[in-house]
């Protein structure tokens, strides 16, 4: 591998060609020429919903001389890391377009796996802010946003009304005033507050940063750097651990990932929850259908910002037919597909029309909700050691939730570990 | 596998002119004809990739350029450092992870024999639906580990069946003792049938006629059971708690999806070593494991060498078994 990476780095200042095509990337020096036309791979998590085959059928009928094979991964998303990470570690061509979660785009980028995109050959103007900055890696392009996902406050409109809340609350003062409101119904004596995913996993990450975001803190400055022993940001973990001490939030919400959120609400347990879109349309097929309803998250003095989800599809470094690859996620990313993918598999789109579309708000009443929550939503920290950051985060975040460290004391060694992590 | 050159030997012993060398080296040729297929397998499943890891130890994580902001290309070359950090500052997760590993190995493995050989010597008992009871102490055995997992969280869960029969909220799943012993139950529930099984083989060896000289000498059930059948079943017990020993050591998947990752109070060494691969740091990840083959490896010769455990079974139960297993190893192997 060394004297490989020598004679690039000989050839680059000898001639100043772009050796792209050597599988090694040429990093720095501009954007790979993308050649070579033929069969390509697109490689996803496990399709549970039948959409993508679908669609590539449609492109393969199209294009019989550059066919797409789907190679399916697991569905637990560490697994599919783990497999892209092999593939390209062994510099395989195996793999083409990969379908990369939002926070990946770092890691992937800076160990040269994946390869810097053509920005003129997408219409990125078109799409939310928010999602097209989780693609990019110190400003460059690396990948171009298929989906994306935001956070919402899930409320139950029958039990507010009720107790006389005309608005879902904006703050999370408001949401603690009407939740004492609903309260003292005599049908929600036995219901707790809010919940999220506070479980060690990496929902707990997307929970801490939305709570720290909210109060107008932050994690990771723009360019990397911790930055989260700020007074704002202890008000944000302030709000999660004394909702924990003062029964806001039940204690058994320490445990929960998306699911528990999903069926404690449902069965009634929770007045608001904060979750995913895809629980809206389970939660219309269970016992309180038509008595719920979604509103942005709340915020320490206003709406809170969201963390954002959702996947990016990038070429992979060590591919073949590289020109096929670009045009097929131009295709796979094109208004035309996010529409049939929010349609049948409710995944939220990139591009900001297809949210004030008539006929999809009419089936999913959700989706301006959704836009404002994407586009006042901050990604999670955008590192490359993204792994070590997660675990950091869970770590202290959970010690403040579960009582073993106070806020302060939480963040101060947060900060402490994540330089320590982003330094190496 | 290196004090058997099977051509070595065979081919001197060809040029010999006596007849009865030429019978045995013709079976010496048969013989290294018949192992060289399994010795060629063993080299390249086990001893290549031992010795992989162990280079990949010797290297550090690739470092971030700041500069370009690229990671680079190759592994730096850190000798013994990774294997130095762990009584260091980065040593604490590695020495949490170890002593848990201990942890479990130990408590599981020793429930694990009380609990299956009760259960063995239920199963050897003469009653009516004796194979429906055999069955269904085996079903835990022949479910998934993964699976097992997936059923016990659920078990353990904040509304789940253990709470409900606790009558009170044990959060099981976050951090602390209580997450320890999930998995303890969970193992053992999973494992006891294993150890079970094979005392129960060991319990049908032993001849009826043995109990019976016991019993008109006079010997009470508890006698016996000292006396006799732990004593004859020895063999049988050793083998099975060497196996659990090494797979108990070796704990990944069922911590990691009853409780979870990252969860200290229950990670195991296998954990931490999945972990610092799945950040890219192959070497700390091949050190960590290394360390973990050893103390396998050491619990093994252990066994072996100190209990006399027979390994390879079959023949001279009876004395001279505290070598007789490493010697009886290298002779069936040659």
């Amino acid at each position: 591998m060394t004297t490989r990476s020598k004679t690039t780095a000989a050839a680059l200042a000898a001639t100043g060609l772009l050796l792209a095509a050597c599988g090694s990337g040429s990093g720095q020096a501009g954007t790979p020429s993308f050649e070579g036309r033929g069969p390509i791979t697109y490689v996803a998590g496990k399709d549970t919903t039948g959409t993508v085959q679908p669609m590539l059928d449609r492109w393969n009928k199209a294009h019989p001389k550059e066919k797409v094979t789907f190679i399916q991964l697991p569905t637990d998303a560490d697994a599919q890391r783990q497999q892209m990470i092999q593939n390209a570690e062994t510099k395989s061509d195996a793999y083409t377009v990969l379908s990369l979660d939002a926070v990946w785009t770092s890691e992937f980028a800076a160990h040269r796996w994946i390869d810097r995109l053509p920005e003129e050959r997408f219409p990125l103007e078109k799409m939310l802010k928010p999602v097209v900055e989780t693609s990019r890696y110190r400003g460059d392009l690396y990948a171009v946003p298929g989906s994306s996902d935001g956070g919402m406050l899930y409320y139950r409109t029958d039990l507010l009304k009720k107790a006389g809340v005309s608005e879902p609350p904006a703050t999370w003062a408001a949401l603690k005033s009407a939740c004492a409101k609903v309260k003292k119904l005599p049908e929600a004596k036995n219901m707790s507050c809010y919940a999220g995913q506070f479980q060690k996993y990496e929902g707990l990450t997307v929970n801490f940063a939305e709570a720290v975001h909210s109060a107008g803190g932050q994690v990771t400055d723009a360019s990397g750097r911790p930055n989260v022993d700020t007074p704002q940001a202890r008000k944000g973990l302030d709000f999660l651990t004394g909702s924990f001490k003062d029964g806001t939030i039940p204690e058994q919400a320490v445990t929960y990932q998306e699911e528990d959120g999903r069926q404690a609400f449902q069965a009634g347990k929770l007045i608001f929850l904060r979750n995913w879109p895809y629980v809206y349309s389970l939660a219309q097929k269970s016992a309180i259908k038509g008595k719920f309803a979604v509103a942005p998250l709340p915020g320490l003095d206003g709406p809170g910002s969201s963390s954002l989800g959702g996947h990016n599809m990038a070429v992979s470094s060590s591919a073949e037919n590289k020109a096929t690859a670009l045009d097929f996620i131009k295709f796979m990313t094109s208004e035309e597909n996010t529409r049939t993918l929010l349609r049948d598999a409710s995944a939220a789109p990139p591009y900001a029309s297809l949210y004030d579309d008539r006929a999809l708000v009419e089936k999913y009443p959700y989706l301006p909700v959704l836009k404002e929550s994407i586009l006042r939503a901050v990604p999670r920290p955008r590192v490359v050691q993204y792994g070590d950051v997660t675990s950091a985060v869970q770590q202290e975040a959970y010690a403040a939730l579960t009582g073993e460290k106070s806020s302060a004391q939480a963040l101060k060694d947060l900060q402490k570990t994540l330089r320590k992590a982003v330094a190496r | 596998m290196t004090e058997i050159p099977p051509e070595a030997d065979a081919r001197p012993a060809v040029q010999r002119p006596v007849e009865r060398g030429r019978a045995t080296a013709g079976a010496g040729r048969l013989a290294a004809l018949l192992v060289s297929p399994a010795l060629l397998v063993l080299t390249i499943v086990v001893l290549y990739p031992t010795l992989m890891a162990l280079k990949e130890s010797l290297y550090g994580p690739k470092g971030l350029d700041p500069e370009t902001g690229f990671i680079s290309a190759t592994e730096p070359f850190v000798g013994l450092r990774n294997y130095a950090e762990i009584f260091g500052e980065a040593g604490a997760r590695f020495w949490n992870a170890f002593w848990n590993t201990t942890f479990f190995t130990v408590v599981t493995v020793g429930l694990e024999t009380v609990i299956g050989v009760a259960m063995a010597l239920i199963m050897h008992q003469a009653f009516r639906g004796r194979a429906l009871v055999r069955a269904g102490i085996l079903v835990p055995w022949a479910v998934p580990t993964a699976i097992s997992g997936l059923l016990w969280r659920w078990v353990f869960n904040s509304d789940g069946v253990a709470n409900a029969l606790l009558g009170r909220q044990i959060l099981w799943t976050t951090e602390g003792f209580h997450a320890k012993v999930a998995v303890i139950v969970a193992e053992v529930w999973k494992t006891a049938p294993f150890i079970g099984l094979l005392v129960l083989a060991g319990l049908q060896m032993i001849p009826k006629e043995v109990y019976e000289a016991a019993r008109m000498d006079g010997a009470g059930p508890a006698r016996r059971f000292w006396h006799i059948t732990l004593p004859l079943v020895k063999p049988a017990l050793l083998v099975a708690v060497l196996f659990r020993c090494m797979d108990a050591l070796r704990m990944f998947d069922l911590p990691y999806i009853l409780v979870g990752a990252q969860k200290h109070s229950v990670e195991t060494l296998s954990m931490l070593t999945q972990n610092e691969a799945s950040n890219v740091r192959f070497g700390p990840a091949s050190a960590y494991a290394v360390i973990l083959f050893l103390y396998v490896f050491l619990i093994a010769l252990a066994f072996v060498r100190l209990l006399g455990t027979d390994l390879v079974g079959g023949a001279g139960a009876a004395g001279g078994r505290r070598r007789g297993g490493l010697f009886r190893r290298r002779e069936a192997t040659a």
